[in-house]
């Protein structure tokens, strides 16, 4: 659905790290983890495509006072890179915005009881954490959160509350475990028998070190892809990934706004450019 | 009294002058679910070819200041797949439709023309040539007037349908390529296809596009697309669609008084789905608000 949404709250959670939250129609708070929103950041013609961003979480906010409507709401997780996001983060409360969503397929939660493991790599963990609220209601939940420095590793405490078990890991070693999320994850797996299923989101190199983890120990994987999009719906062809079977020779090329941007990771094609 | 929004383009009665440009609509379905498509006077596919193409690595796609470069690389399912998995979808609106085409060769042209003549669903043809003459060492069928003339009349004979020809920017006489169609049987000239484009990353000191460069669409556009519609419609007798960075009801009214019939939305439908509609709605608002009570009365009417 495409909507006109009213900022209720923009608040920088840590230096270059924006968390919005902004209202929504109620049929919005359907959202599945893992789907996606494409943002209008501005009216004019400069920024002029829509922004993509992952749905952080939804909910219904009950005002204080009395008399005042519930109000369903969705809010957004973002790293200020570039002109729209910088514009994003200058907007205030009650300024209004553009947004086209959920987009996309989200993950599938796969089967109650096992043990999940969800992998976040910086501003990559906005979408797991909805995935995250889902997943506490059946499974048991362990998150491995991975970043530059400490700043760069965001919400933990959010997931905590849920019940989640946390990990970190940072290069600087300023937060967790020195070095990369990855080798937490292999530890973990190393110490317990059990097969779950992994869910990840984060840079390209993270996935796909996420994704060879997984397939060595046959364990199912799903991971959430970036791609430069500039419809959001499938009908520019600009975001693709190439799929497991892609080569020059036989193209396999996989729309992540449409199909995506959730795909099972043995779906896709690793290891350098399309 | 409510103004009057129908045009004939190539002997097809459209509702209103507002079409989807090419490669930024889709199939159709894709936007379905945002936009009622009876709002628009008629809707363009993405390119078809003989053989589904896989279309360039990525990126494919970067936002440039009011523009963006694409280089998707001509990718669609081919016309088969168009044919047997599309057009259902197309029965279902009662908007017509034009199959935008493009082949490697004349011969492949000619195939597709031929085909798409027996598509009930498809009510005329775009053809598109801008795309390099594989038996002529890569020369773009839409940059040499003989060649482009070449294309369109084995169209011509392919096709009884409706058919367009859609021109390339990336040229420096247009109304030679225009004169060139029309003398071999086009019904109309779409103008303008993207202009030929590039962006560089000085981080990396990389070309942004994986295919190096790309076609330059939307706003950035617009000054040069309305003055080869101008040109264009000045010296052709056919029906001229103006496209390019088209966002507004003002833009398309600026191309009707350059001489365009019709307009085509792009880029705008990435930024709002429902662009081509309330462009519409916004021409028979501004001509109710003029006293203009024919759309058609406008078109070309620009004061010298
Ligand atoms: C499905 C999806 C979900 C995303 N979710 C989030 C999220 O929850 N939080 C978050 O901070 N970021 C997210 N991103 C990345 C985010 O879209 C970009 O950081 C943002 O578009 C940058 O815009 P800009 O104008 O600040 O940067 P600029 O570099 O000025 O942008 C220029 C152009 O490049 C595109 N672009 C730049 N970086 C990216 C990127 N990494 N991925 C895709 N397009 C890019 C922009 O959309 C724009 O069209 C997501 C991307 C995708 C595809
Ligand atoms: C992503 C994208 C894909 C396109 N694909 C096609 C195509 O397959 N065939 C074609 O004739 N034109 C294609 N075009 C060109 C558009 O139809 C149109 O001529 C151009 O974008 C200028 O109009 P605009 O500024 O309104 O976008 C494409 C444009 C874009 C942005
Ligand atoms: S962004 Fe247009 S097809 Fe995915």
């Amino acid at each position: 659905m495409q909507f006109t949404s009213m900022i209720l709250s923009n608040v920088e959670v840590s230096p270059g790290y924006w968390r919005m939250r902004m209202t929504a129609p109620q049929e919005f708070t359907e959202a599945r983890p893992g789907q996606f929103v494409m943002v209008r950041v501005s009216g004019a013609i400069d920024p002029l495509l829509r922004r993509p961003f992952g749905v952080f979480d939804v909910g219904i906010h009950i005002p204080s006072h009395s008399g005042a409507a519930p109000q369903p709401y969705f809010e957004m997780l973002y790293r200020v890179v570039g002109k729209g996001t910088a514009m994003l983060s200058a907007l205030h409360e009650t300024d209004l915005l553009d947004v086209l969503g959920p987009l996309g397929k989200g993950f599938d939660l796969g089967e109650p009881g096992e043990e999940k493991l969800i992998v976040g790599g910086g501003v990559g963990l906005a979408p797991l954490y909805l995935l995250a609220k889902e997943l506490v209601k059946n499974s048991p939940v362990r998150l491995f959160a991975g970043g530059r420095t400490r700043d760069d590793v965001l919400c933990i405490t959010e997931f905590e509350r849920l019940g989640v078990e946390c990990y970190s890991a940072t290069e600087d070693g300023s937060l967790g475990e020195r070095g990369f999320v990855t080798k937490v994850l292999e530890q973990r797996l190393d110490q317990t028998a059990n097969r779950g299923a992994m869910f990840a989101c984060g840079p390209h190199g993270m996935l796909e070190a996420v994704a060879a983890i997984a397939a060595a120990r046959g364990i199912s994987c799903q991971v959430s892809l970036e791609g430069y999009m500039a419809c959001g719906v499938g009908a520019c062809l600009g975001c693709v990934a190439p799929g497991r079977n892609h080569s020059p020779e036989t193209p396999d090329f996989r729309c992540v706004c449409a199909e995506g941007p959730v795909f099972e990771a043995g779906e896709l094609k690793w290891g350098g450019a399309a | 009294m409510k103004p009057y929004m129908g045009v004939k383009i190539a002997g097809l009665d459209l509702r209103n002058p507002v079409m989807t440009a090419s490669g930024t609509f889709g199939y159709g379905a894709e936007f379905a679910e945002y936009v009622n498509l009876e709002t628009i006077g008629a809707f363009v596919t993405k390119g078809l070819s003989l053989k589904p193409r896989a279309g360039n690595p990525t990126p494919r796609i970067v936002e440039t200041p009011g523009g963006m470069l694409n280089a998707i690389g001509l990718q669609n399912v081919g016309i088969d797949a168009f044919i047997e998995k599309k057009t259902p979808f197309l029965r279902s609106i009662d908007t017509p439709v034009f199959a935008n085409f493009f082949g490697n060769t004349i011969d492949e042209y000619a195939e597709l023309a031929r085909r798409l003549d027996h598509v009930p669903e498809v009510a005329g043809l775009e053809v598109n040539i801008s795309c390099p003459n594989v038996k002529q060492g890569g020369i773009v069928f839409g940059t040499d007037p003989a060649c482009a003339r070449d294309v369109v009349s084995a169209c011509r004979a392919a096709t009884r349908k409706p058919l367009i020809v859609k021109l390339s920017p990336n040229v420096t006489d247009i109304v030679a390529m225009a004169r060139a169609c029309e003398d071999a049987g086009a019904d109309a000239l779409s103008v303008i296809n993207t202009l030929t484009g590039m962006a560089i990353d000085l981080k990396s000191r990389r070309p942004v596009l994986a295919n190096v460069t790309g076609g330059l669409s939307g706003p950035a556009i617009k000054p040069v697309a309305l003055r080869m519609v101008w040109q264009v419609a000045r010296s052709v007798r056919i029906p001229v669609i103006g496209i390019g960075g088209i966002m507004t009801a003002t833009d398309a009214l600026e191309f009707i008084l350059a001489g365009a019939t019709a307009v085509q939305v792009g880029t705008a439908s990435f930024i709002n789905p429902g662009a081509a509609g309330d462009i519409a709605a916004g021409i028979e608002e501004w001509l109710a608000a003029h006293g203009v009570s024919d759309v058609n009365s406008l078109i070309g009417a620009l004061e010298a």
